[in-house]
C-alpha cells in the first residue's frame, strides 16, 4: 500500500489523471460527431510517429504529435465521409510501429511501451503538455459543444450564414489528434482509445441532459482510472490493459439502464 | 421595395451537376409568407438548398440585405439514433427565444431527443428555427410528420410572424399553404 504514496509514482498519476478527465470529454464529441473511429485512427498514427521518431533518434512526443496531426490534415483533405479513412490510418500506423520495432532496439522497447501503456514511467515533460492541453482544450471543448451540436440538430444552418464550419471541425480534430497522441504516449494506444470510447458510449446510453452526459462521461473515466491505477500499482500489472478491462466493466453501467428502461416501458 | 427587401433574387438558376431548377425571379419582404409550389421534382427544395450552400447556383444573382440572418429548417433531419440532449438544450442551442414557447412544447424540454416520437421531433425543430432571431426562415415541408394540433400551432406562428421577418416555405399541403400564404411563386 506504500507504494501508492511514493514520489515517483506523482507525475504519472497526475499525468494521467488529467487526461482520464478530458479524453472521455473528447470522447463524447468524437460521438456526436459519428467519428469516434478516429480516435483510434489517431492513435495508431501517434503510435507509429513515436516508433518512428524512436528508430531516428528523434524526440518521441512531437514525433507522435507530428504524424497524428498529419492525420488530421489528411482527414480535411478526404472528400468521402465514412469511416474508411481511419481503418487506413489504424492499418497503416498499425504496421509502421511494428516494422519500426523490429528494426530497433528503441523503438522495439517503445512499442511494447504502447502496447502495455506503462504509466509509471512518465516523466515532467508529459505532465507539463498535458497541463498545457488541459488549459487549452476546457475553453475550446466548451465553445465547441455548443457549435457542433448545431452542426448536428441544425444542419445548414451556420452553413448558410456564412459561419467557418470547416475551421470548427478542424479544430475540434486537432484538439483529438493533441490529446490522442499525448495520451498515448503515456497510457497506451488502446488504453487511449477505450477512455475515448468507453466513458462517452455509456454516457450516451445512461445520461438525461446533455451536460449531465459529458460531467458523467469524465467523471467515468475519472473513477476508472483511480481504481486501474491502484489496481495496477498493487497487482503489478501493466497499466494500460488493467485501465480498459476496468472501463470494458463500467459497460454494466449502460446495460443496467437499457433493463431499467425496458422495464419502465412494460409497466 | 428594393431597400425592403429581405431576399431578393434575380433570373437564378440552380441545381446540382447541372441546373434543376429557374430562372426564377422574387423578393421576400418582411411580414410575408412566400411559399415555392410545384410538382415532386420541380426543384422547391434544391433552391432552398442553392440559398444556403448545398446546391449551385449556375447563373442569376441573389441578394440578401445585410446584416440579415438566415433561420433554415432542411427537409430531412432524421430523429437521433441516440443522443442524451434534451429538448431544453437543443432550442437554447438554437438560439430560440424560451419565452415564446407554445404550451404543447413545455412537455417536451425535458425529454431526451431521441426519445420523441417523429412528430414531436418535427415540431420542436421547426419551433427551432422560428424562435431564432433570424430574420428570414426557410421552411422546407415542415407539416411532414404534424399531427392537426401541430399544424394549427404552425398556422398561428406563420401568420403572427413579427413585421420585420419573412419565411420563405415550401409545403405541399394545399389547404395549410392557403391559409397562411401571401405570395406564391410556381416552380418548374
Amino acid at each position: 500500500m506504500d507504494l501508492l504514496f511514493e514520489p515517483m509514482f506523482r507525475v504519472p498519476f497526475v499525468t494521467g489523471l488529467l487526461l482520464a478527465l478530458l479524453l472521455p470529454v473528447v470522447g463524447v464529441l468524437a460521438r456526436l460527431r459519428n467519428e469516434w473511429l478516429a480516435a483510434l485512427g489517431f492513435a495508431h498514427l501517434a503510435g507509429a510517429g513515436g516508433a518512428l521518431g524512436s528508430l531516428l533518434l528523434l524526440p518521441v512526443l512531437p514525433a507522435a504529435v507530428l504524424c497524428a496531426i498529419a492525420g488530421v490534415m489528411a482527414r480535411a483533405l478526404w472528400q468521402r465521409s465514412g469511416n474508411d479513412l481511419y481503418a487506413l490510418m489504424i492499418l497503416g500506423g498499425w504496421s509502421v510501429m511494428v516494422l519500426a520495432a523490429a528494426v530497433s532496439r528503441h523503438a522495439s522497447s517503445l512499442g511494447q511501451m504502447l502496447v502495455d501503456g506503462q504509466l509509471y514511467f512518465t516523466r515532467w515533460p508529459y505532465l507539463l503538455s498535458a497541463l498545457v492541453l488541459m488549459l487549452v482544450a476546457l475553453p475550446c471543448l466548451l465553445w465547441l459543444m455548443r457549435r457542433l451540436l448545431r452542426l448536428s440538430l441544425l444542419p445548414w444552418q451556420d452553413q448558410a450564414n456564412g459561419y467557418p464550419v470547416r475551421r470548427v471541425v478542424l479544430l475540434f480534430n486537432v484538439l483529438l489528434a493533441l490529446s490522442v497522441a499525448l495520451a498515448a504516449m503515456v497510457m497506451g494506444v488502446m488504453a487511449t482509445f477505450a477512455l475515448l470510447f468507453l466513458p462517452a458510449w455509456v454516457a450516451f446510453g445512461v445520461a438525461a441532459s446533455w451536460r449531465q452526459a459529458w460531467l458523467f462521461a469524465a467523471l467515468l473515466g475519472g473513477v476508472g482510472y483511480l481504481l486501474a491505477f491502484v489496481a495496477a500499482l498493487l497487482l503489478d500489472m501493466p497499466f494500460g490493459p488493467v485501465l480498459t478491462a476496468v472501463l470494458c466493466l463500467s459497460v454494466l453501467l449502460r446495460l443496467r439502464a437499457s433493463g431499467q428502461a425496458a422495464e419502465a416501458s412494460h409497466n | 421595395m428594393t431597400d425592403q427587401a429581405l431576399l431578393r433574387l434575380q433570373d437564378i438558376e440552380a441545381g446540382y451537376q447541372r441546373p434543376l431548377v429557374g430562372p426564377l425571379s422574387f423578393a421576400v419582404n418582411p411580414g410575408e409568407v412566400v411559399v415555392l409550389q410545384g410538382a415532386n421534382g420541380a426543384g422547391k427544395s434544391t433552391l432552398l438548398r442553392a440559398l444556403t450552400g448545398q446546391a449551385r447556383v449556375f447563373a442569376g444573382s441573389q441578394w440578401r440585405c445585410p446584416g440579415v440572418s438566415i433561420g433554415y429548417q432542411c427537409q430531412h433531419s432524421p430523429l437521433p439514433a441516440e443522443l442524451p440532449v434534451t429538448g431544453a438544450e437543443f432550442l437554447r442551442a438554437a438560439d430560440a427565444d424560451m419565452a415564446a414557447l407554445p404550451e404543447r412544447l413545455h412537455d417536451l424540454l425535458p425529454l431526451r431527443l431521441d426519445h420523441l416520437s417523429g412528430g414531436q421531433w418535427q415540431l420542436l425543430r421547426v419551433w427551432a428555427v422560428l424562435a431564432q432571431p433570424a430574420r428570414l426562415v426557410m421552411l422546407d415541408e415542415p407539416t411532414n410528420n404534424l399531427d392537426p394540433e401541430g399544424e394549427a400551432l404552425l398556422r398561428d406562428a406563420l401568420l403572427g410572424l413579427a413585421p420585420d421577418r419573412g419565411v420563405l416555405l415550401v409545403c405541399h399541403e394545399t389547404e395549410f399553404v392557403a391559409g397562411v400564404a401571401a405570395r406564391k411563386v410556381e416552380v418548374g
